[in-house]
């Protein structure tokens, strides 16, 4: 079963990079020059502040200890304590990480099938007015920061028309309609801005795999437009839309995070930022590491579907 | 008009986007059954036409003028639904290159009944029963289950046979090939070609077969239009352009290919002494032995060919010569001196005196340089030499290979095929080299072009006393300019020595299957290399039928 | 028009007079603001009028000046944090194309894990840890991005290299400086600057949002960013202050994108280099 080799080979890989990573992370935070504790105390910053610090953070102990420490930490589940609260993070976080799942993937239902059918047609009547159009909005969204988006959409619908809110306020034990209505504007603003990266990408690819020779072949046997672009030539641009789809999802992992800023949305991205400005540093460890599961993650995934999808990659595993 | 004329173009006119004429006012005719050779170098407007029966241009050009009649009806009328409907069923194209007209996702089988089905003809089962048929007549493997397979699991001669099926698939009155062979090695052309014609005379299908080989067209071609600049420069049976042509250009087209099949090798007096010394070379790509223990010399002012088809390891041999590859075994030396195997440890003499000249000059000339500095650098490097010195030496070396002066401010992209080669040769002997090792350099040429730069090489052997080692897979060539020839198959020498004695008693099997593939100018040849085919193959005692 | 025989499409002219207006206010602006930058003149968040054209910001400062002065900031800082990004990343390319396998597999594996790791969540962390001076900014962001260039650069480098023109001057013995700088560079100029557009646009983007969080340029040195983030409080009282400079961002990145497209037109960028690495 070389195809199952291949996809435990690929998931491997995505874990070794992850812990690669993870170890960056804590170099990261745990030993940029500067001492940590002194720049947390500043002002008063005495001597014997600093030793009780210093042994409470854990700064003692050398490096390797420290790393295996909070990894094993992670492993169960336990991912530090926050600095400015002292409360242990998991019990935060991961209530949070719901909440930036629940709107990332809000705007990805809504992302993906748009974008990608946007795409295609672009790509099919090139030229035609879908594609100028599409270009000129995408142009312009890409071009603009989400806080911009954002605030336009604010602008529009919130205090405009007062259709939805401009404060997206989640809590626990919401009824499904109302978090929908209250995250339905920072959705928007996601989906914006990835649709069109997404767009152009799959517009891009397309058009690669239409100026391809057999697809002339087809279209000298007579066959229709629909059937060259259905049986011909998306089989072959699926691999690297499956590619695109996948990078921009870890990028809309990534823009939730200015848009919660700005909806003052409970979830990780609000977070972490907030933890940054308070230079809490096991918080933004933790979140950090948060961010770069899901991301590597869809990588991994992106990959290995894409490969999956590559006839010539099948059949040679096949044998 | 008898009810027999199947295609009738009148005044066709295509023009590219830019405003290009790629072809000017051709009229055609063609009749059931009948083939029709279209002959011509590249800008010729051969392929342009051949899309033409289809109604179809080439992104960038539209059909501008004239008309095509097929069985009476203008088809430039018709609208995109009738299109469809003559694509693929009434006119079918069967494309160069194989390997890139398949889709690489989809089986061939699938792709073979595509038309028949979708077009209504038959049901998917017949369609497919059809199809192996059709495997089976074109000698393909295991024809009940060769559909299976995907494009990237089949060779070059097998997916051009598929083409062939493909095209075939619906029965269509007109099939139009375009190039079918050129791509595919002596060897496997010779029974693509006999199994096309085989085809064709049995469903009494007429054809275009567009090509720039006289030879392979007078295999299978009832009449032949020469094409030349988008215009028709004659047109007649094909016995009668062969053997009488009339205009000029086709008299040149007709003599070179003569030459070509005419050639005994280049005589020597007597070897002299030895300029390269190939020892026992093995040259190894992991577990695949690409060249396997080669030994010959090449003497001064001497021209050794190495020919061979794709695989045969004759490129590897050069590209291990000039030290960018290294040999598992065995050493080549100048003169006495032994060259180290990698280039990085030759000195600059060593690299001097044997140079490399590449196949494609599009790829070998830098698009951002001007020819001044492509042939200034190497100059001012082996000459060591600066400033006036070295604009003089380059005008020298521009005058050798038969180009203008001026020549020094254009780029390359300013210059067509055969004088970016010649540029190529002014560069190689930029270094004053003993050996120029030629890497199948008149292959991407058309027939004209090529033959005048085989003659500026032989000038330049006769004037500057240099000696090439020339790669090449095409034996018309070998027969024009060398004087000795090494025959390689599958990384083996399988035959050396001189040119004449070599082709006129071919020493081992696989020599003389290679001379009997190459197609002669006459319409008989095929018939006949068949036939011999057979007796060789069954050996001495034919068997009893 | 034209430029060397090319028709240049409406679009990326456009886009040209947009960067020539950028160009010149980033110049001159201490010669076209109104005001000085920090200097109040008027009510907080007052609406457009003859003195201040585009109002006031949140403590009464002239929006247009800031908007000048501001630019200037911002635009400066991405083009160096993109200048660095490109020299680091087309450097490192370059060598991982032209010199042995090695060198190429060590260098692509750290470029990997670097790449494993989307920009700003690792730019946060480092701010969390060094703070956000620009020096620190721009060093984490070239760096950071850098790696997206150098797979593309890597990717061109690798086209070229398989030329025979690049071999010819290797048999000759040309040493990797003359093979890079003299036969791989100059083919390698158009995919190069549409990359540089991008990621300029990239950094752009990247270091307004930075400000916008607060983590960015510091004030009272005026910049885009941070201008939106000080006067975001203005959309509740149906104030447009926030939307100025945050349009004035928009207009900017469509500009260099509006060049960057046509650039992309006539010169596609080669296989292998990954289709817009935007994270």
């Amino acid at each position: 079963m070389a195809i199952l080799r291949f996809i435990v080979f690929r998931a491997a890989l995505g874990v070794l990079t992850l812990f690669a990573v993870s170890l960056l992370l804590f170099l990261g935070t745990q030993l940029l020059p500067g001492d940590v504790a002194s720049a947390l105390l500043g002002q008063s910053a005495t001597p014997e502040a600093l030793a009780v610090l210093r042994a409470k953070l854990g700064l003692n102990d050398p490096a390797y200890l420290r790393y295996l420490h909070w990894l094993f930490g992670v492993l169960h589940g336990n991912l530090g304590t926050s600095l400015t609260t002292g409360t242990p993070i998991a019990s935060v976080l991961l209530p949070r990480l719901a909440n930036t799942l629940f709107l990332a993937g809000y705007a990805a239902i809504i992302a993906v099938p748009l974008a990608v059918g946007l795409g295609i047609l672009s790509a099919i009547r090139e030229g035609g007015i879908l594609d100028r159009t599409a270009s000129i909005l995408s142009l312009a969204t890409i071009s603009f920061p989400e806080f911009f988006v954002s605030y336009i959409l604010i602008v529009i619908f919130a205090s405009g028309f007062g259709w939805l809110p401009s404060l997206a306020t989640v809590y626990d034990g919401m009824g499904f309609w109302s978090r929908l209505d209250a995250t339905t504007l920072p959705a928007i603003t996601l989906t914006l801005v990835v649709v069109a990266h997404m767009l152009r990408m799959t517009r891009t690819s397309t058009l690669a795999v239409m100026s391809s020779p057999y697809i002339e072949t087809a279209f000298l046997k007579g066959m229709s437009r629909t059937r060259v672009v259905l049986g011909h030539a998306l089989p072959n641009a699926l691999g690297p839309i499956i590619n695109v789809v996948a990078i921009n999802l870890a990028y809309l992992v990534v823009g939730v995070v200015v848009v919660e800023v700005v909806f003052v949305y409970p979830g990780v991205g609000q977070f972490m930022v907030d933890a940054v400005s308070k230079r809490d540093l096991p918080t933004v460890q933790a979140c950090g590491l948060i961010f770069a599961t899901v991301f590597i993650g869809l990588n991994t995934l992106a990959d290995i579907l894409a490969a999956l999808a590559n006839p010539r990659l099948r059949s040679g595993l096949r044998q | 008009m008898s009810e027999d004329l199947l295609l009738q173009i009148r005044g066709l006119r295509i023009e590219a986007s830019n405003g290009q004429v790629l072809t000017d006012g051709i009229d055609l005719d063609l009749h059931r059954g009948e083939v029709l050779g279209l002959i011509g170098e590249s800008g010729a407007g051969k392929s342009t036409l051949g899309l033409a029966p289809l109604v179809y241009a080439r992104p960038g050009c539209s059909i501008t003028g004239g008309e095509i009649l097929l069985a009476g009806r203008d088809i430039r009328k018709l609208d995109t639904n009738e299109r469809r409907g003559l694509r693929g069923v009434r006119v079918a194209y069967v494309a160069q290159s194989a390997a890139s007209a398949f889709n690489p996702s989809m089986t061939l089988m699938a792709q073979v009944c595509e038309g028949p089905v979708r077009h209504g003809l038959m049901g998917r089962r017949e369609a497919e029963a059809r199809a192996v048929e059709l495997f089976a007549a074109l000698d393909l493997p295991n024809p009940q289950t060769f559909g299976a397979r995907y494009p990237h699991e089949a060779s070059g001669g097998q997916l051009q046979r598929a083409m062939a099926a493909m095209a075939m698939s619906c029965q269509p009155d007109l099939l139009v090939l375009d190039e079918p062979t050129t791509a595919l090695d002596v060897t496997t052309q010779i029974e693509v070609l006999a199994k096309l014609r085989e085809l064709i005379r049995e469903y009494r299908t007429a054809a275009l077969y567009v090509t720039h080989d006289l030879s392979v067209v007078a295999q299978i071609a009832d009449r032949i239009m020469v094409l030349r600049h988008g215009r028709m420069v004659e047109t007649g049976a094909t016995e009668q352009i062969l053997m009488t042509p009339r205009e000029p250009y086709t008299t040149a087209l007709v003599s070179e290919r003569r030459a070509a099949m005419q050639g005994h090798g280049v005589a020597e007096a007597a070897r002299r002494e030895t300029v390269l010394a190939v020892q026992d070379v093995t040259v190894t790509f992991g577990p695949v032995k690409a060249v396997s223990e080669v030994a010959f010399t090449v003497s001064r002012g001497e021209t050794v060919a190495v020919v061979g088809e794709s695989g045969s390891g004759k490129s590897t041999l050069a590209y291990a010569a000039v030290g960018q590859l290294l040999p598992a075994a065995g050493s080549f030396r100048f003169g006495r001196d032994l060259l180290p195997p990698s280039y990085k440890a030759r000195s600059r003499e060593q690299r001097q005196r044997i140079q490399l000249i590449y196949q494609l000059p599009d790829i070998a000339l830098n698009p951002r340089q001007k020819i001044g500095m492509i042939l200034g650098r190497p100059v001012a490097f082996f000459d060591r030499v600066s400033g006036a010195a070295v604009g003089t030496r380059v005008a020298e070396l521009l005058t050798l290979v038969g180009l203008p002066a001026d020549f020094v401010e254009r780029f390359p992209g300013q210059l067509s095929g055969g004088q970016k080669q010649r540029i190529c040769i002014a560069r190689a002997l930029a270094a004053r080299p003993a050996l120029v090792i030629c890497d199948e350099v008149t292959s991407a040429l058309d027939p004209l072009v090529a033959e005048e730069i085989l003659k500026l090489l032989k000038e330049l052997q006769d004037d500057l006393g240099v000696s090439y080692l020339f790669i090449t897979h095409d034996l018309g060539t070998v027969k024009r300019i060398a004087h000795r020839v090494v025959v390689m198959l599958k990384g083996q020498m399988v035959a050396e020595g001189p040119t004449a004695e070599i082709f006129e008693n071919p020493p081992d099997d696989y020599t003389r299957k290679l001379l009997l593939s190459v197609p002669e100018m006459r319409t008989d040849w095929l018939d006949e290399a068949l036939a011999r085919r057979e007796i060789w193959r069954a050996g001495p005692t034919p068997a009893l039928a | 028009m034209t430029i060397a025989g090319r028709r240049v499409p409406f679009t990326a002219c456009i886009g040209g007079v947009i960067v020539l207006l950028t160009v010149v206010m980033i110049l001159f602006a201490p010669w076209i603001a109104p005001y000085q930058q920090t200097k109040i003149v008027g009510g907080v968040w007052d609406p457009p009028n003859a003195h201040t054209w585009l109002g006031t910001d949140s403590i009464g400062r002239d929006m247009l000046s800031r908007l000048i002065y501001g630019g200037r900031t911002s635009v400066s800082i991405a083009l160096i944090a993109t200048f660095f990004t490109m020299v680091i990343g087309v450097g490192l390319g370059f060598l991982a194309a032209s010199t042995n396998k090695v060198v190429d597999n060590i260098l692509s594996r750290i470029v990997d894990i670097l790449l494993a790791m989307p920009i700003l969540i690792f730019g946060l962390m480092v701010f969390a840890v060094l703070g956000t001076s620009i020096p620190i900014m721009i060093a984490t962001i070239s760096i950071l991005e850098s790696t997206r260039v150098f797979r593309l650069a890597r990717a061109v480098a690798m086209s070229i290299t398989v030329m025979d023109y690049v071999q010819v001057a290797r048999l000759r013995g040309e040493g990797v400086g003359w093979i890079i700088l003299r036969e791989v560079l100059p083919n390698a100029v158009p995919p190069l600057v549409a990359e540089f557009g991008l990621r300029f646009c990239f950094t752009f983007l990247f270091i307004a949002s930075l400000s916008f969080l607060g983590l960015g340029i510091q004030p009272p040195a005026a910049d885009w960013g941070s201008m939106v983030h000080d006067n975001a409080q203005a959309i509740s009282f149906g104030g447009y202050a926030p939307l100025y400079p945050a349009a004035a961002i928009a207009i900017v990145t469509i500009g260099v994108n509006l060049i960057v497209d046509w650039l992309l037109s006539i010169h596609a960028m080669p296989a292998g280099a990954s289709a817009g690495a935007e994270v």
